[in-house]
């Protein structure tokens, strides 16, 4: 009774604030924009029994993913959102696998320290990360003053509204995120197959890519997988940082939503978007599996 | 002997140089006399005068402070009851879509997570304001309670619980008295944990709030996406200093308590 109890109160808020909704969204999807509040129609009618279930399915249609289908703006939002994530995930592990190496090489002394280092902008709020890089990418910027003041450029570079100031947000606000997997599977590796490898002949860089890279795998997916999967439907950081031009899948639904008012349309963009968000998420969670058997 | 090459010791100071250079130079520009970034004029702090008299980002705190409290409590509570029903409760019915909506909402892009509640709410007719926020963030932030909680939980020895019951404690008794005192750890940090998360949040906040309802980070966010502006440095400032601080005594305080357990071990060693 008690084990019921237990149960049974996070598993009815989840069904009610998780899933629930989503049942909701898909249903939307599948409605037609009107011009009343709630805008869209049909809804769903309980009260007419089965007759009003009836007439609901009667009336979805697929509309709204045909008209997605068909209009360029969101075939190109999706595949810029796909570009954007792949991108800046690949300059992320660029940039974190270093950091995590150095991290994983220091004396064991220092490795609490530098392991706060890392994690503490991530309880910094996120909003503020973004903001921050306003102040240096922007034309008049503190970067910009820098580099003209030390006579590398004449003039300012614009990189505030550009794509390249989308990539530098994502690398940097989720650079914990890519850094902390791998340290981890770095802290691991025992040296001796390092030394084993160079007593066989091999030189530092080629022991570096036959051994630790490969050991360090593990890692490398996780932190790739925490970074493409949220950067995918990020919002923030294009809207903040990124140009009128800046097409991603985040923002569309945003700005379908909150501007356009088109409610039907941003739930089938969600859905979309979630679909497209299926696949890694799997694949992860198959990783995560995988890394844990090899634990034990 | 590890090797520590001028390679690695450059990677860190580059690394660490990204990571905190941003943040410096908001705080640094937080104490600038002039409006402009462009410019440096002398050093003020006329901006945290000015923040502080702003009552609009003070009722947003004050909101965002509430939402904050009541999400993190109810979220550590549901999700601690989440986490012992993965790891304890065994076989159940519909177990693998319980686990499966804990896990979901930790990789749910938050603009449908936002839009989902939204739709949920006002399908239901409630209206929106600090409920309806504090219910999203809760949703949201019981699942990374759980996770952290449930991480915990795995490593447990059961027969410490199966003691305190043969010893005729209720199975209630023996979770308050030898359970949660010795999980309390992963309960502490899955509460901070949702704290910051809704501290931090815009997105879902920025779906499911209503009028008279308006958290920081909206209003963060309505502002500088005009541009840079020197109260939302000084506001920033002052964030990062309330992190760094906790941060900083959180790792001390559980070092302590590390350092602690350890000659307490030690101790009842030598009792034996």
């Amino acid at each position: 009774m008690r084990r019921a109890v237990l149960i049974a109160i996070p598993y009815v808020w989840l069904v009610a604030l998780f899933l629930v909704p989503f049942l909701i969204v898909l249903k939307i999807s599948l409605s037609d924009i009107a011009l009343a509040r709630p805008p869209y129609t049909p809804q769903l009618d309980l009260a007419a029994g089965w007759d009003g279930i009836k007439s609901f399915f009667a009336a979805l249609d697929f509309e709204n993913f045909t008209f997605l289908a068909t209009d360029d703006l969101y075939w190109k939002a999706y595949l810029s959102s796909l570009k954007i994530a792949l991108v800046s995930t690949f300059l992320t592990l660029l940039v974190g696998y270093p950091i995590a190496y150095g991290m994983a090489r220091a004396a064991p002394e220092w490795r609490p320290t530098l392991l706060m280092l890392v994690i503490l902008p991530f309880w910094t709020s996120f909003l503020i990360r973004v903001y921050s890089w306003m102040g240096i990418l922007s034309t008049e910027g503190v970067l910009n003053q820098f580099l003209l003041g030390i006579g590398v450029i004449s003039e300012p570079l614009q990189i505030m509204n550009t794509n390249t100031a989308v990539y530098i947000g994502i690398v940097y606000t989720y650079l914990p995120f890519m850094i902390l997997p791998i340290y981890s599977a770095l802290e691991k590796l025992d040296d001796s197959l390092l030394e084993a490898a160079e007593d066989l002949g091999c030189s530092r860089l080629s022991a570096f890519w036959l051994v630790t890279i490969p050991l360090s795998t593990g890692g490398i997916v996780a932190g790739c997988f925490l970074v493409f999967i949220p950067a995918l439907g990020e919002f923030v950081i294009p809207s903040l940082l990124g140009g009128s031009d800046t097409l991603m899948i985040g923002k569309v639904l945003w700005e379908e939503f909150f501007s356009n008012r088109d409610w039907p349309v941003a739930s089938a963009v969600a859905v979309i978007l979630l679909l497209i968000l299926v696949i890694p998420i799997i694949l992860f969670q198959r990783n995560q599996q995988l890394a844990r058997e090899a634990d034990t | 002997m590890r090797r520590f090459s001028w390679f690695n010791a450059t990677s860190l100071t580059l690394g660490f140089a990204f990571l905190y250079l941003p943040m410096i130079i908001l705080v640094i520009y937080s104490f600038n006399e002039s409006r402009l970034v462009t410019v440096w004029a002398g050093f003020s702090t006329k901006w945290y005068g000015e923040l502080i008299q702003n009552e609009e980002f003070l009722g947003a705190a004050w909101v965002t402070a509430k939402v904050a409290f009541f999400s993190s409590c109810l979220a550590t509570v549901l999700g601690t009851m989440a986490a012992y029903v993965i790891v304890r409760a065994g076989r159940f019915k519909g177990r693998t879509l319980f686990s499966g909506m804990i896990y979901a909402p930790l990789v749910m892009p938050e603009v449908i997570t936002g839009l989902s509640l939204l739709l949920l709410f006002i399908g239901i007719g409630l209206d929106r304001g600090i409920l309806t926020v504090v219910l999203a963030h809760t949703t949201f932030a019981m699942c990374y309670v759980s996770v952290v909680v449930s991480s915990r939980l795995v490593s447990f020895d059961r027969s410490l619980e199966e003691a305190a019951l043969d010893l005729g404690c209720s199975p209630f008794e023996a979770f308050r008295l030898v359970t949660l005192p010795i999980i309390a750890p992963a309960v502490i940090s899955g509460w901070l944990l949702a704290f910051t998360l809704s501290l931090d949040d815009l997105v879902i906040a920025s779906f499911t709030t209503g009028p008279g309802a308006t958290t920081l980070p909206i209003k963060v966010f309505s502002a500088v996406r005009l541009g840079v502006s020197p109260e939302i440095n000084a506001l920033s400032t002052l964030m990062i200093a309330i992190v760094t601080v906790g941060v900083i005594t959180a790792s001390l305080v559980s070092k302590r308590a590390a350092v602690q357990q350890a000659r307490d071990e030690r101790a009842a060693e030598r009792a034996e």
